[in-house]
Parts: C-alpha cells; structure tokens; sequence
C-alpha cells in the first residue's frame, strides 16, 4: 500500500509520535507490513524540486498511490486565500494541493485532532481560519465537506489525538492495507473504534482516588485530578491508560490531566484548561452515561466512606500511608 | 542571473522554501521563506496564565519539551515561583532527553541520508553511506529508531508521554518520581549508553566528551572509522564541509540547565572572545515579513504579531530577530562554544561555523550531557516535593531563556486582568533563518548559502542541501 504524507498547519508532533513506535521500530513495522511511502516530509530522500514532481504526479494521476494522510490543519485564511501555508516550492495554498490529491486517493486519513476537526490551531480568534479535512469542530464540513467520500467509499478516517499514540497510527494504517476496516469500524465521528471505544478513565492508576473522591489539590498530588485539577478523562474517547506511552506513561500517569484531546473541540474547553468547572460544588462535565442524580448522590456516599489513607495520600507526593496489613492463620 | 525556488525543502521539521539567485554559476544572494503562519501569539490572547502550557508545547513536535520548559520559565518568573530541586531536575531530565533525542533524529534521519544521494555515486564511500544512511533503507534506522523509542521511556516516566506533556508547570514538575523508579531509570540511561557507545561513537562517551581540538578530532575519527561519528567525519574530511556554509561566527546562548546555582552551560555571546548576554539587546525587525511593522524593531516583550495579506518587500512569515542589530547563530556549537567547550572553541577559531563543526559539535553535545543526566538521577530526593503552587497574580510580565536542542528559545508575556495581555515568542530558527532586516543584513543561513556552486541543470545541489540541514531546522518553530 503506497502512503503519500503531507504536513500542513500542525507542528509536526504526529509523526514525532509516530517515529517512537514500540510496536515494533517504525521502519521494519512499514517494511513487514508492505506499506510503502511515496514520500513524507520527514523521512523521504526526494527534496525540492524532486518532491514537487511526485507530488504534482499523484496529483495528476500519473503516478501511482493508496493512501493520503495529511498531518496538521488547512488553513483557508487570510481571506478563503489560502496564503497561510503555501506548499513551498510550489506557491499553492496546501488546502488545494490536499483537495486534488483527496480526489484521487483510495483512503484520506486525518492523523491527529488538527487534520480532523482543527486543533489546536483553530484554537482562539483561530487566526488562520483553520478547520479539518471533513469537520471544522464537532461539525461535518471542513475542507472537504460532510459529503465527500474517498475511492473506497469511506469518509476521512479520523486518528484523533495531540498527538495520537503511534500505534493507533499504526494499526489504521495496516488495517487499511489489508482491508479490515469498514464504516462500522469507526464511531460517529470517524475515528477508529480499536481506541476509541474506551475512555482514558480505563485502567487509570488514580482509580482508587475517583472512587472516594479523593482529589489533588495541586500538581504532583497523587489523587484524582477530575474534581479540582480538570481532568476529562473519564469523558475522553481513548485507551491512553491500556495502552500506554513510551513505556509506561499516560497524561494521568505524568501527573496532569486529561484534557480531552481527541475529542473535537478540545482546544476550547470554555474554561482553564488545569480547572474544573462547577455549578454549585458540581462538576459541569460528568462521567460519560452517568445521570447526574446519581453522581452526586454516589460522590457524596463515597467521600463520607474515604478511608484515611486514601485522603491523605491524595494530597501528598508520595505515599504517607500503605495500605494495612492483614495478618492472620493460614487457611 | 537566474532565480530557483527550491522547495519543498524537507528532512527538516515543518516547511521550508529558499529561492536562490544564481550568477556566474554560483549562489549571490539566498531568500529564506518560512511558508506556513498559525498565529500562536495570537491564539493566547486572553487565556488564562497557565493554559499557554496546553497551548506552547503545540507550537512543535519537536522542540515540545523546550517549548513547555520557556513558558513554565516565564510563568514562574512573573509569579514569583521557585521549583524546588526535585522539579528543576525533572524538567533538566525531560528538556535534556528531548535535545538529546532530537540530536539523534536530526544526525540519522534528516541530516546523513544526503551522502547516499545519487550524486555521489563516484566518491569511495558511497557505497558504505549508501548501504548505512540512506533514507527509510539503510542499516542505521533499524538501529536508531528503536534505541531512540527505549530512549524516550524516560519521557513515559517523568513526562507522562512525548511530545505535548503537561509534567513542566512553574512550580516545578507534576510526576514524583519515588526511589524504586529512579532505579528504572538509570537502567534506561544505561541501555541509552551502550547504544551510543557501540554504534554513534564506537568509544566511551567520556573520550568523545573529552576531544579537545581539530586534530585530536581527526585522529579520534580515523581510529573509530567504523563508528557511525567516524564515518560522519570521513565524509566531511573527503567533501571539505568545514569550509562550507560559514555565517556571521557571532555565536548566542541563553544557557542551558539551571544547577543549584548557574547553568550547567552558562548563557552568553562569542565573537572570538566572550560577551554577556543583555536579553535587552534583543528586537525584531519585520521589515520583510508578512507582519505590520511599528515605526523600529520591537522588543520581544513589548512586541506584536499581526499578519498582513501583502506587503510590499516582504518574502517570509518569519520575522528577524537581532541581538544589538547583529545577525547571530544559535544551536548545538553556539551553545558549546559560549560554554567554553575547547573543541568547539578551537574548531570555529580555525573555520568558524560550518556544516562540519556544526554536526560535530551536536554528536560531542550528546556525549557531554548524558552523563549529567545519571548525575541528576541520582540527586532526585524523592519525599522532597517536586512542585510548588502559589498566588497567581492579576498584573505581571515574565520571561523565559532556554536552550532546545537547535538553540535559544525565548517566551516573553504580559499578564493583565489574570489574562495572557501578549504573548511573544522568538525560537532558534527564527535567528538563524530570518530574512533581512531594515538594514538589508541577510539572516544567517542566508549568509551561510552565498558562494555556493549552483547545479547546471536547475537540481539542487547536496552542498546547499547539506548547508540547510547543518543548522538542524524547525520551522514549525521559527513561524509559530
């Protein structure tokens, strides 16, 4: 399967990502798999003017190619130009090279929240009228528009994620390559179901501080950052806490908290980022399919129940208290 | 003469055009264009203080740490804040993994592919470098690339992921790091080690850290031919590239690491002796840069960003930094030279800065901090806090200097109402690939390409390519 990868108004951070794939080394993983790049900004020998020739060929159809994956957001500004990002060498606006070459591929693939919905660099006044390949936020749109299909029939495929884990970049390719996936394998906004059916609250190790309420009050406490500290991580569709990062990391594992980044709109929560929004001592966003009811009634229960370890070690850096020890007669 | 737009200029982080003016077969004059503008300073307008470290470290995938480690710098700095150890050893670790790690990916993947391009198919070693560096086949990534991964699981345990952490906050660091993981860590330095002993160096990292000058240099590579630093110097020996890509020789650092007390590399200028850094010299020229221009160069803190659609003499979204008017060079040999490193020393006294001393220098940069990095593991004291929190207060300015791994990177903000009033950031590209200022002085890499012998048939030449490659670019960065 032939990949042409291009980058637009993002930073890059994806395939930084990408490259520390522990699936297996990136290159061997492409290699056993029979994914081939045509060309990608980061690892392709072809520079310049050997670039634009390949480019400007699948653009053409002269040349050969599966799958376009477009890193980072199209930039329609200033004034629906497109001038925001030039492709260089070329003195067209990416979002028209992007539209042609979306035209000709079998499969677009948006990898990461840019490219999908706008990012963060529709974040603010969003200065460069920057939106998604086929959503501009939580609307179908974008560059391409709600009804744009690729070869395949398949709308673009969403690797939501700033940056997503390599692996979800990964598997969405190879699924491709060996066509496993289908319209049911992605949810309602098009991202692959393989992690986006979980939400980052499984397997988080603060589980035991959720239960009890048990929450940080500052960075580096060792509680549950949802009640003060504004994690969304039991609303955010990911397997960040399965599957972890670059070894054994996560947000909530790094200590700061989940903020909602592959979901659209995440770059505009309405509110600090780091605090978590209250009515009436309630936090705003509950726990995905929770009624309200019985949050508040559960979250009152169970910080009446909190045992002193738990609310005391939510508040300090380290453990103050182990858990007791159970003595007793074998049985 | 002829101009040439060469472009898409890749292997580099983010988009890169450079139009070249060919006379007598040679480049006159280069024109850097940084194509793509997202409007980061503008995006933090009126957000809430601590939300720029959300926002900054997606100025770059690359340089994400350092980004993060700027903003939680200028932040601590107009509140008042002071990380304890633990924090500042943290956020040293993390900002020392990433520009050790972007070093590797710079050497392997984006800079030595170009030895294996056709256009050296005469020269003995071709074969060699074609066999071991050429792009996505050769020999080196397969080793590189899962060396880097097992590299990077410190990131995992002290920043939660790479890139886009949150671990880097003005009172220090959010991940404690507790005794039994310092273990894992310092297993994770030691893999990290053998693989550059064996395969970068072919020597111990303290005798690469240890070369003094240009000839010790040279016997070192021809005695560790087989090592992937002694091939490195082989070919830039073969190809003359220590008399390639000069620029100003007016080398920047804003230091690099604070210790208890100072910075493990100090902060300072060199231009054949050493000067001190005033961050008050510092202004930026948009005279031809797609901004609207107030009636002098602006001083970061006090600084706009307002694009424009056209503007008349303007070829580049990036603006031009100047330090007291003068072009400057930052980076992996700026940093070394104005640290006092006697290799970098001795080599840009000899030829100033080039393709050669400027790649040869990051490999020695690798070498030098890895072992700071076991020491700082071993100084984490965990029981001690790792960060701190305070008043956050409505009305203040900070900055922050630090180094990433392509050099100094500077965050100024104004806080007003508790609300970010402008936020100003100037990243090593932008020094070193800015255009010309009202002065008509051309940017350093600008400098760097004049006299470069052109192709005859309109290709672009390995020479300009590995001339552009040796500054280690970000242009995601330089136009943020």
């Amino acid at each position: 399967m032939k990949i042409l990868w291009l980058q637009s108004g993002g930073c890059g951070g994806c395939t930084l990502s990408w490259l520390g794939s522990e699936m297996a080394p990136l290159h061997e993983l492409l290699r056993a798999e029979g994914l081939e790049m045509v060309w990608h900004p980061s690892l392709a020998e072809a520079s310049a003017e050997e670039a634009r020739a390949i480019i400007a060929a699948c653009a053409n159809g002269t040349r050969a190619f599966d799958v376009l994956c477009v890193e980072g957001a199209l930039l329609r500004g200033p004034q629906s130009s497109g001038r925001f990002h030039l492709l260089s060498g070329t003195g067209v606006p990416m979002a028209v090279w992007v539209t042609r070459l979306a035209a000709r591929a079998r499969h677009v693939v948006a990898v990461g929240s840019c490219a999908a919905f706008g990012g963060i660099t529709s974040a603010g006044c969003n200065p460069t009228d920057a939106c998604g390949l086929q959503y501009d936020g939580d609307t179908a749109g974008g560059l391409l528009g709600p009804d744009f299909r690729a070869v395949s029939g398949l709308p673009v495929i969403h690797i939501a994620g700033c940056p997503p884990h390599p692996d979800w970049i990964s598997e969405t390719l190879i699924g491709l390559a060996r066509d496993r996936i289908s319209r049911d394998d992605l949810d309602d906004l098009g991202r692959p179901r393989f992690y986006a059916d979980q939400l980052v609250h499984h397997a988080c190790p603060r589980n035991e501080y959720y239960e009890f309420k048990a929450s940080a009050a500052k960075p580096s406490d060792q509680g549950c950052l949802m009640e003060q500290l504004g994690c969304k991580g039991t609303q955010a569709h990911a397997d960040c806490n399965l599957r972890l990062w670059n070894g054994s990391g996560s947000c909530l594992r790094g200590g700061f908290p989940c903020i909602r980044c592959t979901e659209p709109g995440f770059e505009e929560p309405g509110h600090p980022f780091a605090e978590t929004p209250k009515i009436a001592g309630i936090p705003i966003g509950l726990p995905s399919d929770m009624p309200k009811a019985w949050f508040v009634a559960l979250a009152a229960l169970s910080k009446s129940a909190t045992p002193t370890r738990v609310r005391e070690n939510a508040r300090a850096d380290h453990t103050l208290k182990a858990p007791s020890v159970r003595k007793g007669p074998k049985r | 003469m002829t101009r040439r737009i060469v472009g898409p200029f890749n292997r580099v982080e983010g988009d890169l055009e450079v139009a070249l003016d060919i006379q007598g077969g040679r480049v006159g004059s280069a024109y850097v264009n940084a194509p793509l503008y997202r409007g980061f300073e503008q995006i933090l307008l009126g957000k809430a203080p601590l939300d720029a470290l959300v926002f900054v470290p997606r100025i770059c995938g690359i340089c994400s740490v350092a980004q993060s480690a700027a903003s939680a710098q200028a932040l601590a700095n107009a509140f008042g804040w002071q990380a304890p150890d633990n924090g500042r050893i943290a956020s040293n670790l993390m900002l020392a993994t990433e520009n050790l790690a972007d070093h590797l990916t710079h050497f392997y993947l984006f800079f030595m592919p170009d030895f294996a391009r056709g256009e050296y198919r005469a020269r003995p070693w071709f074969t060699a470098a074609e066999a071991r560096f050429k792009a996505m086949a050769g020999s080196a990534a397969a080793q590189v690339l899962p060396a880097r991964a097992a590299f990077l699981r410190t990131m995992g345990m002290i920043a939660g992921k790479w890139p886009h952490t949150l671990a880097l906050q003005p009172g220090g660091s959010s991940r404690p790091l507790q005794g039994s993981e310092k273990i894992r860590l310092r297993c994770i330095l030691r893999e990290f080690r053998s693989f550059l002993e064996a395969t970068l160096y072919g020597d111990a990292l303290e005798n690469v850290a240890a070369l003094t000058d240009e000839d010790r240099l040279e016997a070192w590579g021809e005695a560790h031919s087989g090592s992937d630093f002694g091939r490195f110097l082989a070919f830039a020996r073969d190809l003359g590239l220590h008399g390639l890509g000069r620029a100003t020789d007016l080398f920047m650092s804003y230091g690099s690491f604070p210790q208890q007390t100072g910075r493990l590399f100090p902060a300072g200028l060199w231009h054949g002796a050493p000067l001190p850094l005033d961050p008050l010299a510092i202004r930026e020229d948009v005279s031809h840069a797609w901004y609207a221009e107030a009636d002098a160069p602006q001083a970061p803190a006090a600084g706009s960003t307002l694009p424009l659609g056209a503007k008349a003499g303007a070829y580049s979204w990036c603006k031009a930094p100047r330090y007291d008017g003068q072009v400057v060079e930052v980076g992996a040999l700026a940093r070394q030279v104005v640290a006092g490193h006697p290799l970098a020393r001795t080599l840009v006294a000899a030829h100033g800065g080039n393709v050669m001393s400027r790649v040869a220098m990051r490999l020695v940069e690798i070498a030098v901090v890895l072992p700071e990095m076991e020491r700082w593991v071993e100084q984490l004291a965990p029981g001690e806090p790792y960060c701190v929190v305070g008043e956050i207060p409505e009305q203040a300015s900070g900055i922050g200097l630090v180094e990433a791994a392509r050099g100094s990177l500077g965050h100024w903000l104004d806080l007003r109402h508790g609300r970010i009033h402008n936020y100003q950031i100037i990243a090593p590209t932008t020094w070193n690939f800015s255009p010309r200022d009202a002065r008509d002085q051309p940017g350093a890499l600008e400098q760097a390409l004049a006299g470069i012998e052109a192709s005859a048939d309109g290709t672009t030449p390995a020479a300009i390519q590995h001339v552009v490659r040796s500054f280690d670019p970000c242009m995601v960065c330089t136009v943020h």
